[in-house]
């Protein structure tokens, strides 16, 4: 049972990894219908931009919770325009084109920026050092969860009702959904679906780098590479959840992350990457619109 | 269309060299530097004006080429220079005399090539023709069906493997009955062909109820699966480390020099191409090719006009398959080794990158695109590092520009000529 209850919590902290990561390929998928795969490096670049400000301020012995602040707020700004230049010229010229096609320069992009950083900076392992605090009064439970895992469920849950209001209250969030329902229909009553799309990749990207600096610091290293994977199994979580829906991409993580890790505790640790997969073909094969997903049918 | 001065042009061009000024900085001025777990961060100031002169010159060529495209697509008769030559060319080539004439040169160079070059420029071009089956295959699938196939080197990999774990659990029963092991590939190519088509029969099950960019993900993870499956069987199949000595194909049991040898596989492989391009071509003009081309149009006026949505997905993925089943086995022989690093998703991607960039439905396009992706790194090493780094650019400015490749898809014509209306 205590084995179990470790599995569990190991299984719950990465789970809420992937929903930060999640629920912003799900608010693209949800608006423009693209499975933006650049979303990963995204994800990468964040924790780079964090990585490289970090150690600049820190090199110049800033205190350290003003390196955090900085290194983390910076990391959201230059991520969120990331997001919104690749949002411009790779995917606006293809809008009304058949999907197939920005879904082939999401991977071109995904190509580019991953190619851009190994490049640029270095194809090596960096340590990341993680400015996070730590809290004290967690130390008797560490073997169940350390303050790092405690931090990322956290912001993962700020960061969900946040969004959750954001969409359901706010002005631009009625426009999201108008948009989310019919562009044409939006545009005609007056949205303006350009900067709908434009703010739904900022906010994206943004969550996207703040999931970047959490998960280096827990991970304690960072190379060109790693937002693919988190990219992939992300979408996964997103698709499981039913893809376009907030608490459906969170629902969808923490069911995979402690599928993962049920699954390396019991079955074997070679095919930790396989769950994901197996447990997306199943869920396809008996729901395809995902646990929380309504059903679209199709229409001529 | 709206009238802009130059100088509005170059101011707007100006302001977007600062925005990419400033976001490149961390990334391309700072380098960061680990020595003794502490972060040291080195500045590279040369590299900002270079980004700056850089964004701004591609700014400018970006917005022309944009409005050129707009244009272009408003005035389809619009004709640059390009245009001319290409109609040219298509003029000529309708000649039979000409194409005919034209077929035969590139053959018959094909066939003196590895006499004329070394054996290096062999293997090189039987990697060419692996890609090209493979290109061919995934066309099927992509171009004529218009389903998205993420784990296609997975079918490569089946018949790589096929071939691979023949040898290593039959071959030694086949070397102590005295016969060839390189048997073993005639009997794999045929049998490669057909795993594999039952792997794409397997593969298309869950996915037929699925549409576009769900298809793309399962088929991600069904590759990558593979790949998983491949590396952590190690008692079978021999794990990360792979399968080595694979025997080289049977020939009157000639023993082959490593030169005659690649000189053999390369004729195998030109056979094996001009094969698939027939076949392929075949399909396209078919009942069955048409019913996909419909498909991929559009699926739900296909199911109204009485077109078997899930037979014709069937058939796609069976037929696609097979093609990467018989690329594998051809692979397996030419490198002698195979594992499970050969067919990761990136294989995938670059086969996929073949077909977009070359033209998707198109069969030269497919050819022509994985004999430039697979020549051009040969011959330009210096820049092997920025190959993939190209590749990814060239994909999105393909598929921005010239959605339909670089030789695009004919569209099937028919045109009443009098003669026939007259009878």
């Amino acid at each position: 049972m205590e084995y179990f209850l470790k599995l569990f919590l190991s299984g719950t902290a990465k789970g809420s990894i992937y929903a930060l990561i999640a629920l912003g390929y799900t608010m693209v998928y949800g608006i423009i219908q693209l499975i933006n795969f650049a979303h990963g490096e995204i994800y990468m670049i964040g924790g780079f931009t964090a990585l490289i400000l970090g150690g600049f301020f820190f090199s110049n012995s800033m205190p350290v919770w003003l390196v955090l602040l900085f290194s983390v707020l910076l990391s959201i700004i230059y991520a969120s325009a990331f997001g919104y230049t690749i949002e411009k010229i790779a995917y606006r010229p293809l809008r009304g084109k058949p999907r197939l096609s920005a879904l082939i320069s999401a991977i071109g992009v995904s190509i580019v920026l991953q190619n851009f950083v190994l490049l640029a900076q270095t194809e090596k392992f960096m340590p990341f050092p993680s400015y996070l605090p730590e809290f004290s009064w967690l130390q008797p439970y560490k073997e169940y969860i350390n303050s790092t895992q405690l931090i990322i469920l956290g912001v993962t849950a700020i960061i969900m009702v946040f969004l959750t209001l954001l969409i359901k209250f706010t002005r631009i969030g009625k426009a999201m959904r108008a948009t989310a329902q019919d562009m044409h229909m939006a545009q005609l009553v007056g949205v303006d679906v350009n900067q709908v799309i434009s703010v739904t990749f900022i906010i994206g990207s943004s969550l996207a780098a703040i999931g970047g600096v959490l998960i280096c610091s827990y991970m304690g290293q960072i190379n060109y590479y790693i937002g693919f994977v988190a990219g992939i199994k992300a979408f996964v979580a997103a698709v499981l959840g039913g893809i376009g829906s907030i608490p459906g991409a969170v629902l969808g993580s923490f069911i995979l992350g402690w599928t993962e890790s049920l699954g390396t505790g019991y079955i074997s640790s070679d095919y930790e990457d396989a769950f994901a997969f197996v447990i997306l073909i199943v869920i396809l094969l008996i729901k395809p619109d995902g646990i929380l997903g309504r059903t679209q049918r199709q229409k001529v | 269309m709206k009238s802009r001065s130059l100088l509005a042009d170059i101011g707007k061009s100006f302001l977007i060299a600062i925005w990419f000024m400033v976001l490149l900085f961390p990334l391309m001025v700072m380098k960061v530097n680990v020595s003794k777990g502490v972060a040291q961060v080195q500045f590279r100031w040369n590299m900002l004006p270079l980004v700056g002169i850089a964004a701004f010159v591609l700014s400018l060529l970006w917005r022309f080429a944009l409005e050129w495209n707009e244009k272009r697509g408003n005035d389809s008769r619009a004709g640059g220079p390009l245009a001319k030559l290409k109609a040219l060319t298509s003029q000529y080539l309708g000649i039979a005399v000409v194409r005919k004439g034209a077929l035969f040169i590139l053959l018959a160079f094909a066939l003196a090539y590895p006499f004329l070059f070394g054996m290096y420029h062999t293997n090189v071009m039987i990697t060419a023709f692996i890609y090209i089956i493979l290109a061919l295959g995934l066309n099927i699938v992509v171009g004529l069906g218009g389903l998205l196939n993420l784990g296609y080197a997975a079918f490569f990999g089946v018949g790589a493997y096929t071939y691979g774990l023949l040898w290593k659990y039959v071959g030694h029963s086949f070397i102590a009955a005295g016969i060839d092991p390189g048997w073993l590939f005639w009997i794999s190519l045929p049998l490669a062909g057909i795993i594999a088509t039952l792997f794409g029969i397997l593969l298309s099950l869950p996915v037929l109820r699925l549409r576009g960019d769900y298809l793309a993900i399962i088929t991600l993870a069904f590759g990558e699966i593979f790949r998983m499956v491949m590396q952590n069987s190690g008692d079978i199949t021999g794990g990360a480390t792979g399968i080595s000595l694979i025997p080289r194909p049977w020939l009157f049991n000639i023993k082959l020099t490593p030169q005659k040898a690649a000189t053999y596989i390369y004729f195998i492989a030109i056979v094996l191409v001009l094969i698939t391009i027939f076949v392929v071509r075949r399909i396209e003009d078919s009942k069955v090719g048409r019913a996909l081309e419909a498909m991929r149009e559009d699926e739900i006026a296909c199911q109204a006009m009485g077109i078997n949505l899930v037979r014709n997905k069937l058939i796609t993925f069976a037929l696609g398959a097979f093609w990467a089943g018989i690329a594998g086995v051809v692979m397996a022989a030419q490198t002698t080794y195979i594992n499970p690093d050969s067919f990761t998703l990136w294989e995938s991607i670059i086969i996929l990158m073949a077909v977009v960039i070359g033209g998707t439905g198109s069969i030269p396009g497919a050819i022509g695109g994985a004999i430039l992706l697979k020549l051009l790194p040969e011959y330009f090493r210096a820049l092997a590092q920025y190959r993939m780094l190209i590749y990814g650019i060239a994909m999105i400015l393909v598929i921005i520009f010239k959605p339909d490749g670089l030789i695009p898809r004919k569209r099937k014509q028919y045109t009443f000529k009098e003669k026939e209306l007259a009878k």
